[in-house]
């Protein structure tokens, strides 16, 4: 695309040193910069979508076969882990503490999947977003020592309360209130399949958002019990579950990382898995999976985006052969004057 | 005085309809200070509206008339005991004449900037949504955060105001403490201007500003005049004479105490009117606007001056008149602005969508709520159970809907006000920078006087012009004398520019006229030869008159040879100016005027001649005379008039064959464009001298009515003339009108132009503007009753029609009345219009007009020029410019849409009042084709474009709400959504707004009908209003949900989303800019890609902060390849449907903008071929 020719200036010489009210000439306040001025021409349109469609369909393609090697073996246990007398009823089992909440389940994974692979827990239609939800919990207070008084936001999971002594609750609000409780061991074969828990929260987390010296206190302590408990002696930034489970997330169908598996686990190996069902969702309809899953670039296994590209890759060649056939059937010369509305009608001069 | 087409702005008099001014101001026997001054400036300037404006002739008489013999009542008056101010002061304390234009003091000016700020409704509504986000159940962002943005805006107008009135405050002092001559205890001593007060006696000397308004007491001139320039005050140039009475003139000051008493009205704003009367000696004498000598003005040719201060400091009319120029709205914004009520029905639309969801919701989940983690009702801390921050089902619904409106606050795109006002300073930079728009001859910039209405220039469908002054340049030039019925035309005689330079030596100086005039050599030999036959004695008295009968004031300069003696010829009438260098250059050389006499050089012989009388032009007569005392003791009377005033009162049993050829001579004169006027004189008789003394005397002493006593005097003595001749006077077309005006017809602007001329003249200036072409159609409409009136109105319709439906041209209605065939030329005169403009025929004559491609209105009065722009301006949505540089075109400058005025010889008035002022008819050509066009099209884009910006971020906030239970967690963080219309997308917009082109000058200069882009709303319209919102529509979604699909059920937290979709959405808005932008600039490419980078840097400082809970998302996300893919998918998936819709429109269905764009680029492909379609070829105009 071409650069405007500069259009030549007759008034510039003359006149500038005769007053000094004249405006002074400059490229720039008459509006006559160099531009670059591109025209949206059949060529450029069709080589557009062409490019786009050479793009997008390779890209599609890898990203598409990418998330199709993801192995992911989801195993939804809040209903199955319901004792069948309590099915009508799970509320009052889930809140009664004599019951006993371990479940033993099997499970089979079919292709083989690579070190590590990932432990989630997944809950669906839990509102992690909700406004009352992410504004409760105080940042201050999780990375200062002496913040514990910083509980401003965290209202009603702010202070114990009264007969307990109203004392600043850390990590206070209803975030950490709410903290997923669950756990799982799996193993196979008789051997137990070693989850570690160590570095799923994010670095810049564990580093700079949750102090080292800040240590759980009157935590769960009194009123309602909203989720796990915190080991007082652990300090928050070692507190990677609870570092995860903060980092509310964005919708209401969400995994959340339990830990990782560094051993390869075979294909239609069967796992035993051992879940302590604690974690209250019956209440409001919010279901809990357990998750093992493989990663790659893309990310997990979702197919969409690869599916996406491939579309809107498809589509613009589509376009682009579209173009290229009306282009050849009606071309328009371009800047043709008879065109223009006044020359089109020649019935009517102006 | 008055040359035959008074109306016109050329003799810059007042009209029939506003001569009530002059008839109150008209004074003593002395008194030439013409009605000129206080004509229709009684307009107020900066009011427009205020003043209720009369459309016809009718009632203005009357008003007039009680007007005129108003007289101040004690509560209405300012009293002023002349030297002695105590006294003055003690009743009521005057303003002191210190003045104070800052607004603000160090303690005043928070709250008052502030209130002043707050008048706006976009900074209301700003504050209501702030003001509701600190209710702690409404807190939807942060309490810091929710002002920035208003913050933000009164901090940037607030320094700025700061600065300007500090800059003021600056000025103030020092014009304060300027000093002046007062007259204290009999002497006069140096004071400062802010002490001066009301009632003391002030000596002004040569040269020297005049510190407040001051009636004149005495003068260095023994009559008791004093000239005054009003540079200052209303840009005029040329001296105006003032008068001191003569009964105060003889009195000493410093000697005697005054016992003087002035009673005058209280201060007003009208710079050209003053009213009052003055006790001396316990005689009362009116004083009128030439007794005062306003503030700002200076002392010119008069050694000192002595006044007595009437109105000091803010009272002065010079400060009352310190207002800016009148607001108006412009079309786009007026549309944009019933748009905005759309947008705001989409915004409550979604806050009812947004509220009733979440109400079935709760509803839904009303048993859960309690123990529900993310809702947790109950709260236990205190010991007993509570609610926690719940209030209820319906209190709930609506915090969920007033919470929805902070949220969704940029669906109406307060900004874009902000934004609008920036860009409408950059294009005003331009259009005053534009070399193309400045006038070389008068050192004239274009001048943007309103701010707010740019766009509408590229809109306009109606131009009305004044002639005089606006067509033509408004410098007489003597062409022709007709003389005892013979033919003196310079042009035939001196075919090559012969101007003879007369020049006169007295006392060893040359006395030389500051301007050459070509000279008819017969004339001038005739003029030579002596006066002793008839024939010599009619010449010697035709000159006579031109060098006598007129209010010129001579000017002697010195030049750089001290022998040589510049004459200057100042008034305020080209014509009369015209005039005497004319006759200056046959031999009558006016040297001196005094009130009481002149001395005229002829031919090197000084002969001093006493002006008996006087009798001013006004209006109504037509004409003005003088009353010359020979030193013989004869008494000559010399009138000089307007045709048609004049010829009644030619005794015609005297010479009728003389009386016929000159009728014909003014025939031809006339028609080829000259303006003519007629002189005619009469010798008085001792008794007749005596009694028109004797009634002159009564007439002007009256208190009462004097203007029309003093009128009735005139005509009674004006009678009876012998006629001398008759003088043309050429007003020359500036440069380019009939490019500029062909240029305007066939950008499909109707230019009607409108003139005090007569209808021959009119006529054949409207040939040579090329305004009327042989092959039109005239119309003339002429007529004396109203009935007549409607006939002819009638039959022209109906003939038009008849035209209109012959098969071949009513293809396209619209633009039928453009097509040659049948192209109509109005032609209407100012009786005509009278009954047009004051009864029904308004509809039918506008009917009519409407089918003329020219309209011509002549022997217009100015409130007819107004009425008519009012009545295309009501009975279509149309825009109207009007165009003039005089007076009289200030009413119609401020009835137009947009008022133009010509920075030209009739001082400032027209300016003033004006929206745009430049130096010539021409730039209106650059003006409205290309300026107008450009400000047009970027300001319709940047609108459409900033709804599009806005709704698409509020309507990917909206679908997140979808997802969080209806609640407004807004996963965009909250500064980032602040700094949305802020940072990351405010400058593209603002910048391409100010800066895109869509075509170069040239090709705009060269196909004037894409002009028609603006007429036609290509530009912003509902269709493309609607269009966008469907694009914008899309374009939220793709941005929200690929992201929503991409990672549902993963891991991702609020704080890495919100980022994705803020870079998304920040990125898309760019992007989609950059699409439409047509010229890349360095600063385009800076703006856009500078916007984009400087979101990332905003998104990742945000990121970088601790406290935030979403710390290090971005760095987290971004290091995904997702994200990417992500990114990069929602780019060209939002933007594909908009690429192909544009390049399909493009190409197969292109505008003239686009097909002129290629044209631009590639060239004409016919121009190889020999195209058979012609381009109109239209010249540029000079640059």
């Amino acid at each position: 695309m071409s650069e405007e020719p500069s259009s030549t200036s007759v008034s510039v010489a003359d006149g500038q040193s005769k007053s000094a009210k004249k405006p002074k000439y400059s490229r720039f306040s008459q509006q006559e910069l160099d531009a670059w001025q591109p025209i949206l021409t059949p060529s450029w349109a069709i080589s557009i979508f062409t490019v786009i469609g050479l793009i997008f369909i390779p890209v599609g393609l890898t990203s598409l076969f990418a998330s199709d090697s993801v192995m992911e073996v989801p195993f939804r246990y809040d209903d199955e882990c319901l004792p069948p007398n309590s099915k009508n009823d799970p509320v009052a089992y889930i809140k009664d503490d004599t019951q006993n909440k371990t479940c033993n389940k099997k499970l089979t994974v079919k292709t083989k999947m690579t070190a590590p692979v990932y432990v989630y827990y997944q809950l669906d239609n839990f509102y992690q977003n909700h406004r009352r939800y992410v504004k409760s919990r105080d940042d201050r207070q999780l990375r200062r020592k002496g913040s514990d008084n910083d509980v401003s936001t965290c209202s009603p999971e702010d202070y114990t309360p009264k007969e307990l002594g109203h004392n600043p609750i850390v990590p206070c609000g209803l975030i950490a209130w709410s903290m997923f409780n669950d756990t799982y061991k799996l193993s196979s074969k008789n051997k137990e399949l070693a989850i570690n828990k160590k570095n799923i929260a994010w670095k810049s987390d564990r580093d700079a958002k949750f102090g080292s010296d800040v240590y759980p206190k009157n935590f769960q302590v009194g009123g309602l019990i909203g989720g796990a408990r915190l080991n007082e002696s652990i300090p928050l930034s070692e507190q990677e579950d609870l570092i995860v489970w903060m980092r509310t997330a964005a919708l209401p169908t969400f995994k959340k990382l339990y830990g990782k598996i560094e051993t390869d686990i075979e294909d239609n190996e069967e796992i035993m898995l051992v879940i302590e069902n604690n974690y209250n969702t019956y209440e409001f309809g919010a279901r809990k999976s357990l998750v093992l899953s493989t990663t790659t670039w893309v990310g997990g296994r979702n197919h969409f985006l690869g599916m996406a590209y491939m579309l809107v890759g498809g589509i613009s060649l589509v376009l682009a052969v579209g173009f290229l056939l009306m282009y050849v059937m009606h071309p328009r010369p371009l800047g043709d004057p008879s065109y223009l509305s006044w020359n089109k009608n020649p019935g009517i001069l102006r | 005085m008055e040359p035959s087409t008074p109306l016109d702005s050329s003799s810059n008099m007042d009209s029939f309809m506003f001569d009530s001014s002059s008839r109150r101001s008209t004074v003593s026997i002395h008194s030439r200070s013409s009605g000129v001054i206080n004509s229709t400036r009684e307009v107020s300037f900066g009011h427009s509206g205020s003043k209720p404006v009369r459309y016809g002739s009718k009632g203005a008489e009357s008003e007039a008339l009680s007007m005129s013999q108003k007289e101040i009542s004690d509560e209405d008056a300012r009293l002023v005991y002349v030297d002695d101010p105590d006294k003055t002061n003690d009743m009521l304390e005057f303003a002191g004449n210190s003045i104070l234009t800052g607004k603000y003091s160090i303690f005043t000016f928070l709250p008052r900037n502030l209130f002043e700020q707050f008048h706006r409704v976009a900074y209301i509504y700003f504050l209501v949504i702030a003001i509701l986000n600190q209710l702690p159940q409404l807190a939807v962002f942060g309490r810091g955060v929710s002002i920035l943005p208003l913050a933000f805006v009164l901090l940037v107008t607030g320094v700025k105001d700061a600065f300007e009135d500090w800059r003021r405050h600056r000025s103030d002092k020092i014009e304060n403490n300027r000093l002046g001559l007062i007259l204290v205890n009999g002497q006069f001593l140096e004071k400062k201007w802010k002490h001066i007060r009301v009632g003391e006696v002030i000596k002004i000397r040569a040269n020297e500003t005049i510190p407040c308004d001051i009636v004149l007491l005495s003068t260095s001139d023994p009559t008791g005049v004093a000239y005054v320039q009003t540079l200052n005050l209303d840009g005029e140039s040329n001296l105006k004479t003032r008068y001191a009475k003569q009964e105060t003139q003889s009195k000493l000051p410093e000697k005697e105490k005054l016992d003087v008493l002035i009673k005058c009205e209280k201060p007003n704003r009208n710079i050209y009117g003053f009213q009052g009367n003055i006790e001396v000696d316990g005689k009362r004498l009116s004083l009128g606007s030439s007794n005062i000598v306003l503030r700002g003005c200076e002392l010119k040719n008069t050694n000192w001056a002595l006044g007595v201060a009437v109105y000091c400091g803010r009272d002065t009319k010079a400060m009352l008149n310190s207002s800016g120029a009148p607001s108006k709205r412009s079309l786009l914004e007026t549309r944009m602005n019933s748009e905005i009520i759309m947008l705001s029905f989409f915004l409550v639309a979604l806050c009812i969508v947004t509220s009733v969801c979440a109400a079935v919701w709760l509803k839904r989940h009303k048993d859960e709520l309690n123990l529900m983690p993310y809702y947790r009702k109950l709260d236990v801390s205190e010991g007993k159970e509570e609610s926690y921050k719940y209030y209820g089902w319906v209190l709930e619904i609506v915090f969920t809907f007033l919470m929805s409106v902070i949220v969704y606050q940029v669906m109406i795109p307060i900004s874009l006000y902000i934004s609008m006002e920036l860009v409408r300073v950059g294009q005003a930079y331009f259009m005053i920078g534009d070399s193309r728009m400045y006038d070389k001859a008068t050192e004239s910039k274009f001048q943007c006087r309103a701010l707010n209405i740019n766009e509408d220039l590229g809109q306009i469908k109606y131009v009305f012009s004044d002639k005089t002054g606006t067509l033509t340049e408004n410098k007489m030039e003597f062409q022709c004398a007709s003389i005892l019925g013979f033919d003196y035309s310079s042009a035939t005689a001196s075919l090559e520019n012969e101007q003879v330079e007369y020049t006169v030596q007295a006392d060893g100086t040359i006395f030389k006229p500051k301007m050459m005039v070509k000279v008819n050599q017969e004339l001038l030999q005739l003029s030579k030869s002596g006066f002793t036959n008839d024939e010599g004695k009619q010449i010697y008295d035709f000159f006579l008159a031109l060098a006598a009968c007129n209010t010129i004031v001579p000017l002697v300069a010195d030049t750089s040879d001290p022998m040589v003696k510049l004459i200057d010829y100042q008034g305020e009438s080209p014509d009369e100016q015209a005039l005497t260098f004319a006759a200056a250059a046959y031999g009558f050389m006016l040297i001196e005027r005094t009130s009481g006499h002149i001395v005229i050089d002829i031919h090197g012989e000084r002969q001093r001649f006493n002006v008996l009388g006087l009798h001013e032009f006004d209006s109504d007569r037509k004409r003005m005379s003088v009353i010359l005392g020979y030193s013989d003791n004869s008494v000559k009377l010399f009138v000089k008039g307007a045709d048609t005033s004049m010829l009644r009162l030619i005794d015609k049993s005297l010479n009728t064959d003389i009386l016929h050829a000159t009728k014909s001579h003014l025939h031809t004169y006339s028609s080829v464009g000259l303006r003519t006027l007629v002189i005619g004189t009469r010798d008085l008789d001792a008794s007749e001298f005596e009694q028109w003394q004797s009634s002159f005397e009564v007439a002007s002493t009256a208190l009462m009515g004097r203007a029309a006593l003093l009128r009735k005097v005139a005509i009674n003595i004006e009678n009876k003339l012998c006629i001398l001749g008759a003088t043309a006077i050429e007003d020359k077309l500036q440069q380019g009108v009939p490019e500029s005006i062909e240029s305007l017809r066939i950008a499909g602007i109707k230019v009607w132009v409108l003139t005090g001329d007569k209808q021959e003249t009119a006529i054949s200036i409207g040939y040579s503007s090329r305004l009327l072409t042989s092959n039109m159609i005239q119309i003339i409409i002429n007529t004396n009753n109203r009935e007549s009136c409607r006939r002819h109105l009638q039959d022209a319709l109906v003939m038009s029609r008849q035209h209109m439906t012959t098969p071949g041209v009513t293809h396209n209605s619209e633009e039928g009345s453009d097509s040659v065939s049948t192209s109509f030329a109005l032609i209407v005169d100012g009786t005509s219009l009278v009954y047009i403009l004051d009864s029904e025929l308004e509809e039918e004559f506008f009917q009519l007009a409407s089918r003329c491609s020219v309209v011509l209105c002549c022997r217009v009065a100015p409130l007819q020029k107004a009425g008519i722009v009012a009545l295309v301006k009501h009975r279509t949505d149309d825009m109207t410019l009007a165009i003039g540089d005089g007076a009289n075109d200030v009413s119609m400058i401020q009835m137009a849409d947009i008022g133009v005025g010509i920075s030209g010889q009739e001082g400032r008035q027209a300016v003033m009042a004006s929206d745009f002022a430049m130096g010539q008819f021409r730039f209106l050509v650059p003006l409205l084709l290309i300026h107008g066009h450009w400000n047009y099209q970027r300001l319709g884009y940047m609108i459409t474009y900033n709804f599009y910006r806005n709704a698409i971020f509020v309507l990917v906030l909206f679908w997140y709400v979808l997802f969080t239970a209806f609640t407004l967690t807004t996963a965009i963080n909250e500064w980032s959504s602040m700094l949305y219309s802020i940072i990351y997308t405010a400058l593209p917009t603002i910048v391409v707004g100010i800066l895109d082109k869509d075509l170069s000058k040239r090709t705009l200069l060269k196909h004037p009908q894409l002009y028609g882009a603006g007429l036609r709303n290509e530009a912003y319209n509902k269709k493309l209003f609607w269009l966008t919102m469907a694009d914008t529509l899309w374009q939220s979604i793709a941005v929200f949900f690929v992201p929503l699909i991409a990672y549902w059920g993963t891991t991702i937290d609020v704080a890495s989303i919100g980022d994705l979709w803020t870079l998304a959405v920040v990125i898309l808005v760019n992007l989609h800019l950059a699409m439409d932008v047509i010229r890349w600039n360095w600063i385009t490419h800076a703006a856009i890609w500078g916007s984009i980078i400087a979101t990332f840097i905003c998104v990742i400082v945000i990121d970088a902060i601790p406290v935030f809970p979403g710390y290090w998302a971005i760095f987290d996300v971004a290091g995904t390849a997702l994200f990417w893919l992500c990114l990069l998918g929602i780019v060209i998936a939002a933007l594909l449907p908009r690429l192909v819709v544009k390049y399909l429109y493009q190409y197969y269905f292109p505008s003239d903008i686009q097909i002129s764009r290629e044209t631009e680029k590639f060239g004409n492909p016919r121009d190889n071929g020999g195209g058979e379609i012609e381009m109109l070829p239209v010249s540029d105009a000079p640059p």
